[in-house]
Order: structure tokens, then sequence, then C-alpha cells
């Protein structure tokens, strides 16, 4: 077969070993419906179409990774988070997921209404600017911290809405929803041992991953 | 020129109870031309229905028996090509109201019994809509023993009929690939065809749309129709790109007998155009396309055109598509995430306007392609 003949395409891609990504499929039910909010190249909804079998939709604002996305097979639109969601039904999804994007949102308390709106729960990561070393590092330098996770200078950042673990724990509850799960993980995705202290989380987590319903 | 495009044989299926029509007639029987490429498989799951555009025609992939001119759509499919035809049984039909070889103004107009009168329908030809153009491609799918298509695709007003396809047929499509097209035709769009259509009937030729009485054809007018839609097509970026200011009959002004490139070019695109194309069937095609309004069908609701819809979409547009832009795709999207419809919708980066949907786009074929095998792992 020709290079780019459609019998091939698909399984030329590996699915991705990311354990941030991999710990966010196993908070997902197989065979569900689920829509990734900024999902990239799909490396997610590959995961999630072919080891949980769901019904995976996404929306990506960068139009070379739709391409790519869509040139995988899988069903993504060139979109924006803070203006496509009011587009969609009530409860279309079991699961709406905002990976590592909320923060990069014009307004991340609409965008999570939205999600929790149109999906029965939703799943959210995003940088934990608690974490020590992003404390440390503004209390030393006296200038914008820049970590792993956090890592382009204050001009040329997409991260406009930066939160703590426990900022978002207060939204949560002022906008009553229901935390049906957390974690804080480190900067690869692993889970970290103080996972059942919010107060040592805030501090050590490198990024906060919330599983949502509505109250 | 009529003449010419009626003396070429298509390969055609004839119908004898006709078909209904939107505006309440009947048009026995009917013609259907058409081409297949590939082969249809055993269990009937791998056809593919390409609508084509306006002016388009059931050539898609081979020589056209009357320009000599490559497929229209070679690029995208053909042996090896995103639309693959040793894997894909490929179908395309020329649309009810066309001119080479199915039922339209150039055709024999019969009566309620489906009785030959001895002459063209000419401008009696009764007004035929989008949804009609699907129902008599449903009518050869039928014929050809397919009872669901994997695929829909076509591009401007091949997208109209991919979308009506979806909305009236939803049991029959698996996917759609609407390109380049709109689920209503604007005012805007609307305006530039009203100009074609002026410009023919106001060629001295044109009869009254009886020009085929008078053994001539309104040639002048036709040729200005596609010269005005031909720069529709075009983008600013692409017309300079082409031709700037470059002149064809000498180095620099003159201020006699000057000829710019781009007006030498339009002229070739419209003399050419007037050998292969009807002028009656341009005028029943364009108010096909101006009356296209899915939403209306479905008492406004866009989104009600697609309600439960298990189609899967991939709706693709052009940056630089003016004719057809992005936000009319993006409208088509939204109603199809209303409905909870499974969509993918890519802006491909063109400068090319709304021809690039027929020009080499490697974003389009991967896309298309990508699409196609995504769809071909979920085919049930």
């Amino acid at each position: 077969m020709p290079e780019g003949a459609v019998s091939v395409s698909r399984s030329g891609r590996p699915l991705s070993d990311r354990l941030d990504l991999r710990l966010i499929a196993q908070m997902v039910a197989p065979r569900s419906r689920v829509l990734d909010i900024g999902c990239g190249d799909g490396a997610l909804l590959d995961i999630l179409v072919h080891e949980r079998e769901v019904d995976g939709r996404g929306i990506e604002i960068d139009m070379g990774l739709v391409t790519a996305a869509v040139a995988q097979g899988l069903s993504v639109i060139h979109g924006d988070a803070d203006v496509d969601l009011a587009f969609y039904p009530d409860q279309a999804f079991d699961y709406v997921i905002l990976s590592r994007t909320l923060q990069a949102t014009e307004r991340p308390r609409e965008v999570l209404a939205q999600m929790l709106r149109i999906g029965r729960r939703a799943i959210v990561s995003f940088p934990n600017f608690g974490h020590w070393l992003v404390r440390w590092k503004l209390l030393c330098t006296g200038r914008m911290p820049r970590t792993r996770v956090l890592d382009r200078p204050w001009y040329d950042t997409p991260n406009i809405h930066l939160c703590t673990i426990a900022d978002f724990f207060m939204l949560c509850e002022a906008e009553g929803y229901r935390v049906e799960s957390w974690f804080g993980v480190d900067e690869a995705g692993r889970k970290t041992p103080w996972r059942r202290n919010r107060w040592l989380a805030n501090l050590f987590a490198e990024q906060g991953l919330f599983l949502l319903a509505r109250g | 020129m009529t003449d010419r495009t009626r003396a070429i044989e298509h390969q055609t299926m004839v119908f004898d109870e006709g078909i209904a029509l939107d505006c309440g007639a009947r048009i026995r029987p009917l013609r259907v031309a058409y081409r297949t490429y590939g082969r249809l498989n055993e269990s009937r799951s791998n056809a593919i229905l390409v609508c084509h555009a306006l002016t388009g025609d059931q050539y898609v992939s081979e020589t056209h028996p009357l320009t000599g001119k490559p497929g229209w759509w070679e690029l995208l499919v053909g042996p090896g090509r995103p639309v693959d035809t040793e894997r894909f049984f490929v179908i395309c039909a020329n649309v009810l109201g066309g001119c080479m070889g199915t039922t339209g103004p150039n055709s024999e107009m019969t009566d309620e019994e489906g009785r030959g009168l001895g002459r063209p329908w000419g401008i009696d030809f009764p007004p035929v809509t989008i949804r009609d153009m699907v129902r008599a491609q449903a009518i050869l799918v039928d014929a050809l023993g397919i009872p669901r298509l994997f695929s829909v695709i076509g591009g401007s007003m091949g997208g109209m009929q991919v979308l009506e396809w979806a909305s009236l047929l939803p049991s029959r499509v698996f996917s759609a690939i609407p390109i380049a097209t709109a689920a209503y035709h604007s005012a805007q769009n609307i305006a530039f065809h009203e100009i074609g259509r002026q410009a023919i009937h106001a060629d001295p030729n044109f009869h009254g749309g009886r020009y085929w009485q008078h053994g001539v054809v309104p040639a002048r007018g036709l040729a200005v129709a596609r010269m005005t839609a031909h720069i529709t097509y075009l983008s600013e970026e692409a017309l300079t790109r082409k031709f700037g200011r470059r002149l064809r009959t000498g180095p620099m002004l003159t201020f006699t007998n000057d000829l710019f490139e781009v007006e030498s070019y339009l002229q070739h695109q419209g003399s050419t155009f007037v050998r292969r194309f009807d002028a009656n069937s341009y005028l029943t095609i364009t108010r096909a396309m101006d009356y296209f309004d899915l939403a209306a069908e479905h008492g406004g609701s866009l989104a009600e055109a697609f309600r439960y819809s298990p189609v899967r979409f991939c709706v693709i547009a052009f940056s630089s598509d003016w004719l057809f832009p992005t936000a009319m795709s993006r409208e088509i999207v939204r109603a199809l995430n209303a409905a909870a419809a499974n969509v993918s919708f890519v802006e491909i980066a063109s400068d090319k306007g709304h021809d690039a949907f027929l020009l080499d786009e490697p974003d389009l074929f991967r896309t298309v392609s990508g699409f196609l095998a995504g769809a071909a792992e979920r085919w049930r």
C-alpha cells in the first residue's frame, strides 16, 4: 500500500504511554461518551477509543493538531473552548475532559460550568501554582516562577488563569460541584503519596487532577 | 454546442417510473448518467458516492470524453488516492438538470405518460432542488444494489448534496464529507448567480430559452456567466500570483489593444466552458443552489436536520474561500454539535480560494484518507 493509504494510517501511531493521560483514561468508564477539550493531536482520545472503547470527540484550537488528529481517524473539530461549548446540548457526554488547559481559557469558571452542563462528569487537570518550587522561586528571586510545568516566560505564556489546588477546591465549593475524586500528581502524571491531604498536595503536587460532578 | 454535449454516448440507467420533484411535477422517464470506479465488494459495504459541483459531471477520475482533460477529482479519487478505487467502489452521477446525459433541459421533453415530444425541455424543464438531485442519485444507488453508502463526498454544490443525503436518508449514509460548502446559499452567492443568469438572458441568441429552435446557443452570455463565477472560485491572492498585472500583448502598456493575462485567462475559461455546458442547465442548476436552505426544510433549525443522526461527519473548509467561507462550515459544525452528531472539522490553510478543494492540497488528502480509515474501523 502506498503511504497515506487508508488501511495503514491509524495503526501507524503507537498509543501514548504518558502517565498523566493513562491516569485520566483510568477515570473514564469503558464505552462511555467523552469530549476532550484541547485534545491536541488526539493522544488521549486514541487511548480512550482503542482501550476503553469510548465514543470520543475532541476540540482543539491549533489547526495543525486538528488535522493530525482527524488524519488519525479521530472525531476532532477545530474550535475554542471559550466559545464552542455553548453549542452542545445538555448532558450530551458522560465525561468532558479538560487536561492542562483550564488555566489557558479566558473564562475558566464559565468553561467549567459548560463542561458540567454538557457532561455528567468533568475531568480537569491543571498546573498547581501552590507547588513549593513556585512559591520558593517567587519568594527568592522576586520574579515570575518558571518550572517544568510552567515553562514559558510571563509575556509569552498561554496560562492566564493560574490557580492552586486549594483555590480549585474553593471554586468547586462555591459553584456547588461535587469532587468525586482528586489526585495530586507530579509533572509526569504520577500520583503522589500525599494525595489524601489537601494541604500537602497543595505544597508538593505539580498538578491537580479532579473528577467533578454537579452537586 | 448543445448538440455536441448530446452527441456523446454516456453510461446511463433509465427509470421508467421517473421521479417526483419538490415542485410537484413528475419527470418520466428519469435517465441518470453515471460512472463507477473500482469494484463493489461482496458485503456491498465499500461504496462511496461522489457528488459533483455546479459545472462538474460524472467523469471524476478518467479523461473527459468531451474535453479530453483529466478527471476533475483525479487528485482525490483513483488508485492509491485518498479515495482509493482499489479499495472503494466509487460512484458519481451527473446531477438531475445537468447536461452530461442525466435528464435535464437538453433532454427530450416528455409528457406525463413519459412519451417523447420530439423537442428538448429547454426553458420548460421544471425547477429542481438539491433534494431532487439527491433523490435521483438514491434511485441510481438503489438500482446498483447498495443498501448503505460507506461515504458521500462532495465539494461546493456537491457538499450541499452531501448534507442533504445525510439529512434526508441518514440510514443509508455511514459517513459524510461536505467540503467547501454551506447549509444554505447566502445573499452574496445568489447575487453572483443572478449576474450569470442575467448575462445569459441578455444574449440575443438566448431566444427566451428556446435557442434550440434557432440552431444557436447563447455562447456569449454563458461565457460571461462562467467568467463571473470563475472569479468567485479564486482568491485575490491566487489571481495576483497567477497573473498579477502582466500583459498578454507585450511588455508594457500601449493603451491600444492591451490585453491583461487575467483577461485572456477568463476569456479562455468562458469560451471552453460553452463547448461543454448547456445554458438552460446552467440556469436550472444555479437556481437549485439558490433555493437550497437545509434549515428551512426543517422548521428553521439546522440542528433539527441532523437530529439523532447516526452519520459520521467530516466538515472541511479552506481559509481563503470567500464564496463558501469557513464561518458557513462552522455553522454546520455547531448545528451538528447541537444535534450531538459525530463530527470532525478542519479549516485547511490555503490561499487558493474556493477552488482549493479541486487542487493539490496535501492537508485535504491527509484529512480525507484519515477520516475514511477511522470510519472504516467503525463500519457496522
